[in-house]
């Protein structure tokens, strides 16, 4: 069996496993990890096979191209497949020692790799109808996840995601109907080439509804407003899977579409993602520096995050698209990681607010240092992951050879800006809660927790420290993946002879 | 609820819609049907009989715990689909018994997938509404 089938099985079957093994805590948690171990490797596989530029195709059912559903890996979808799995790897030996055994006997991992399924055939799926079942397959495991326990504030934060998903939802299934009316086909690759005979203003009109069903679930100006209201409510794991992956899926929407089907009116579609992209930026950091909890704060930055990865498919050059793909697994990596710090310095200091947190470089430099490189990076300090990130898509904002003149340099100078405020932020929670003494009877106790526990909550957190790292320190390395899917992205004929074999 | 009438009727009602929704299952190929109507229609009989003679008698009647059910379907639509594989063929494939049975029709794994989906169905539906019920009556 090939590596794309197997990528969408393995969460399957893993959450049919702690399905009947409900009962016992011990079978579910060793289920939950082997079944993100077992995915990790899988994604390793899929990256070997499409690491050098092939497009894997499999035909579900066996139903030929454009009528059936087909799966499709391009070096993309292989890339965001893999980070999928180390982050959910990494969630799962987290939640060990994290999710409480209420929650774990209510169906938490089941649910976990439910949402994995999801995750990973969004990211497989080559057709467009297909994508909005995988979304939903993600988002009603991710609401099930994100009320699971019922405490008051997590339920007030899932009514609030709740709602505006399913509003993205039925705009996004809106969106399906118009784009299948007018071409009759929802394949990606068919509706690449059908839609260039589309009435060119129905077709924009379409890509808007799009804009705003993807625009909703990445979280992008003006429609954000529901993460920073629900992040921070579930328990830290499921936040930091969110935090991680389900909004960069919503950009890995954005990608696929804009760069395969809507390329027609690129002035005006791809214009209006630039202005949003730096509106998304700066309303993002903004929202973050008034914040002082923890998760509130992070969640900020998520949005002005996004703005990044936006702005380079704005842009629409190699450079920028490349920059946009490099932003995507760096930022995974990263704002996961501090979500996991996060849900640390709150059971070592019992609390969320930056106020009632101090003295942590004191009581354990070990964390500090932990936390340090994440935060770093998302500042984007050299020569730390972020740095390259962020490099590459201002760079191609002052290449000049963008579509947008001028305003791309204005906005390659907001997105420094913004880097800058990012790393303000970044200081401040490092000044509050790592080196500021201690408030007054919040001292943190790090033996609070078992030492087995402890190492639970450390190792992935360490491991996604080293993984930043990496990044930084053999950019070049991680960069020419990103290149080498940008150029496969900007030139849509190689997916689509792909897919469709030349029957056409 | 104790209603007598009911509680007659339900005995009845409940193995003629059990039927009814094998039926569906059947038929459901080419025709309205399948799978999930035939899950759904299951689920109401056991719903009903719930309903008549009170939730615990319900799920000593179910036999399985909802969850183990749904993993089931799962598992056998997980089946039907790796038969393809088996053979060669992307996952999915169906794979058609050449010879047709009387009653059933042709024999393949999109039955056995739809069996899979009917179970799900059955699970996820009796969950639901069992959670809700017994939630209802511990308040009482």
């Amino acid at each position: 069996m090939n590596a794309l089938t197997l990528a969408i099985l393995t969460p399957l079957v893993t959450a049919v496993l702690c399905l009947f093994s409900l009962r016992s805590l011990t079978l579910q948690r060793f289920f939950g990890v082997a079944g993100m171990a077992v995915l990790l490797g899988v994604a390793l596989r899929l990256m070997a096979e499409v690491g050098d530029g092939t497009i894997e195709v499999v035909r579900f059912g066996n139903w030929p191209a454009p009528f059936g559903i087909v799966l499709v890996a391009d070096l993309l979808a292989g890339i965001m497949v893999l980070v999928s799995a180390i982050i959910g790897l990494a969630v799962a030996i987290y939640s060990i020692a994290d999710v409480d055994a209420r929650r774990v006997r209510f169906g938490y991992y089941a649910f976990l790799h439910f949402m994995m399924f999801g995750v990973c055939g969004a990211f497989l799926t080559g057709d467009i109808f297909n994508l909005f079942v995988w979304f939903e397959v993600m988002l009603i495991s991710s609401f099930v996840l994100m009320s699971l326990g019922g405490e008051k504030p997590q339920m007030e934060g899932a009514v609030k995601y709740v709602t505006l998903n399913l509003i993205s939802s039925s705009f996004f299934l809106a969106a399906c109907g118009i784009l299948y009316g007018q071409t009759g086909t929802l394949n990606m690759a068919d509706l690449a080439l059908t839609a260039r005979e589309m009435r060119p203003e129905l077709l924009t009109m379409t890509a808007m509804l799009f804009l705003v069903a993807f625009g909703l679930k990445a979280a992008i100006f003006p429609l954000f407003f529901w993460l920073p209201a629900s992040y921070h409510t579930p328990p830290v794991a499921v936040s930091a899977i969110f935090a991680g992956l389900l909004t960069k899926v919503g950009v890995y929407a954005l990608v696929r579409v804009f760069t395969l089907i809507f390329t027609e009116d690129v002035l005006f579609t791809h214009g209006l993602l630039l202005v949003l992209a730096g509106f998304t930026m700066v309303t993002g950091v903004l929202g973050a520096m008034v914040q002082f909890d923890f998760r509130r704060l992070l969640s900020f930055h998520i949005i002005s995050q996004i703005g990044y990865m936006v702005l380079g498919l704005a842009l629409f050059t190699p450079l920028a698209i490349a920059g946009t793909v490099f932003y995507l697994f760096h930022h995974i990596v990263v704002k996961a990681n501090l979500f996991l710090i996060s849900g640390i310095t709150a059971r070592y200091g019992g609390s969320f607010d930056l106020k009632k947190l101090g003295g942590f470089y004191a009581a354990t430099p070990l964390l500090a240092l932990l936390f340090f490189i994440p935060a770093m990076s998302l500042g984007g300090i050299p020569p730390l992951s972020g740095f390259f990130a962020k490099f590459a898509v201002v760079k191609a904002g002052l290449a000049g050879d963008t579509m947008f003149g001028g305003w791309a340099t204005v906005l390659a100078v907001v997105a420094l800006a913004v880097g800058l405020l990012t790393l303000f932020s970044m200081t401040k929670i490092w000044a509050e809660v790592f080196w500021k003494p201690a408030p007054e009877g919040h001292a943190p106790h790090p033996g609070n927790v078992p030492p087995a526990e402890r190492f639970l909550l450390l190792a992935p957190v360490a491991a996604l420290a080293a993984l930043t790292l990496a990044i930084g320190f053999f950019p070049q390395y991680f960069f020419d993946f990103a290149a080498r899917s940008a150029e496969q992205l900007l030139q849509p004929e190689i997916y689509i002879n792909a897919v469709l074999g030349g029957t056409n | 609820m104790n209603s007598v009438i009911l509680a007659t009727v339900s005995r009845l009602l409940t193995g003629v819609l059990l039927v009814f929704s094998v039926f569906l299952l059947l038929r459901g190929h080419n025709l309205p049907g399948g799978g999930f109507s035939g899950g759904l229609v299951a689920a109401s009989a056991f719903v009903l009989f719930a309903f008549a003679n009170g939730f615990p008698a319900a799920r000593s009647m179910l036999f399985f715990t909802p969850h183990v059910i749904i993993g089931c379907g799962l598992v056998v639509a997980i089946v039907a689909g790796l038969a393809g594989n088996l053979a060669g063929l992307p996952f999915l494939t169906g794979l058609w018994d050449k010879t047709p049975l009387p009653v059933i029709g042709k024999l393949g794994t999109p039955l056995l997938f739809d069996l899979g989906v009917y179970f799900a169905v059955l699970g996820v539906t009796t969950l639901i509404v069992f959670s809700l019920g017994e939630d209802g009556e511990e308040e009482e």
